[in-house]
């Protein structure tokens, strides 16, 4: 059995990706910790064969609704939406991760869900219906969905198109 | 062009708007393999886990690293005290590899762990520590090992014994070559200080740091 250090060494990054999947930044980070936290307690009662990326973004995953379901049931800050885009790109691939976050955010939750299990942690769509207790089919088109909106989200916009209503 | 996919390949322009389609993906694609956190995020994520994880009282073995003049040294410790003192030449991960199967895969990377221990090190290293006081946990020894290393501390700073003395004062004068042994895989060297038996006629002997790592540690305590 690898010693636990390795294991969040290796699935660190899986695990926060699938907790950002239902969570802002700030409720991500608790649930990063709480998640290896539970992990390391159950580790040595985890069988050898066991897949234990799998083990953990279940693990992640049910922490992370946890957290959502408390969240929710706290009275919420009103949240100020910048219309400007933050200070310009020092480091363009980090303000393009940022814009991707940003954009993400605005998925519905079944879509960011569905895109983030899929495309981000690799699962398959039955993988990902299982974790979320959906059907496949439905694991799938909201992935489609998702990554169609995220498409239109993230395309710069044509200059030749007609303007909508600004 | 707005994305049309459906309707995109009956127009004239298809092929354009297909390969800006395809495009638009592989720049969203690559995007997506950007959604992770910074390592500094993930450092101070690391950080909290540690203390949480210890508040919880579910580490077995925490360990971290020390910078000396016999290279880097892996130091680990259990709830009962330092159980393992590495040297880099054995591979860290060898040496955790190990210790997940004998005492338990519950290993983290806890440097506040062991600051004491590191303190002490550091000390030792620049000559101005001549013993350790720090809590053992001796349960990677056993046997006449355990009783030829819990003999060593009586062999003084800067001081040096032979293989065959030391098997002598473990009430075993004819186990020279098992002294040798228990002493080349002592799991505490230099806290330990198997580096102070030394063969009779003046050689080091082995070492599990090495032949050169033994030479540094007696030299450092005859000139400090």
């Amino acid at each position: 059995m690898l010693p636990f250090a390795r294991v969040v060494e290796m699935h660190g990054a899986t695990v926060w990706r699938v907790c950002r999947a239902v969570l802002d930044e700030h409720d991500t980070d608790d649930a990063w910790s709480e998640t290896f936290v539970a992990a390391l307690v159950a580790y040595p009662s985890l069988p050898e064969t066991a897949n234990v990326e799998a083990w953990l973004v279940t693990i992640a995953h049910r922490k992370a609704i946890d957290i959502a379901r408390a969240t929710t049931r706290r009275p919420q800050p009103v949240e100020v939406v910048p219309e400007r885009r933050p200070a310009p790109p020092a480091d363009e691939a980090l303000a393009r991760r940022d814009e991707l976050i940003r954009a993400l955010d605005r998925l519905p939750p079944g879509q960011r869900r569905a895109v983030v299990h899929h495309h981000l942690v690799g699962l398959s769509h039955a993988e990902a219906a299982e974790l979320t207790g959906i059907t496949s089919a439905a694991a799938r088109r909201a992935s489609a969905d998702g990554i169609a909106r995220l498409r239109l989200l993230l395309s710069p916009p044509d200059p030749r198109a007609p303007s909508g209503a600004s | 062009m707005t994305d049309t996919p459906d309707t995109a390949a009956s127009i004239p322009e298809g092929e354009a708007s297909r390969s800006a389609a395809a495009e638009l993906d592989a720049v969203l694609r690559q995007r997506l393999g950007g959604f992770a956190p910074s390592d500094d995020r993930l450092a101070a994520l690391h950080a909290r886990f540690v203390r949480s994880a210890m508040d919880a009282d579910a580490v077995d073995v925490a360990y971290r690293t020390v910078d000396s003049p016999v290279g880097r040294l892996l130091v680990c410790t259990t709830t009962v005290g330092i159980v393992r003192i590495a040297f880099d030449v054995e591979g860290l991960d060898t040496v955790l590899d190990r210790l997940a199967a004998v005492i338990s895969p519950r290993i983290i990377e806890a440097p506040d762990a062991l600051d004491t221990a590191a303190g002490q090190l550091d000390e030792y290293f620049r000559g101005e520590r001549r013993s350790f006081d720090l809590p053992l946990d001796r349960r990677l020894s056993r046997g006449f090992q355990r009783t030829v290393l819990e003999h060593l501390p009586e062999i003084g700073y800067g001081a040096t014994e032979s293989y065959a003395s030391v098997a002598r004062a473990s009430g075993s004068p004819k186990a020279v070559r098992a002294v040798g042994t228990a002493c080349a895989t002592n799991p505490l060297p230099v806290v330990v200080p198997c580096h102070r038996v030394v063969r009779s006629d003046g050689a080091p002997g082995n070492y599990r740091g090495g032949m050169a790592a033994k030479q540094t540690l007696l030299a450092l305590e005859a000139t400090s």
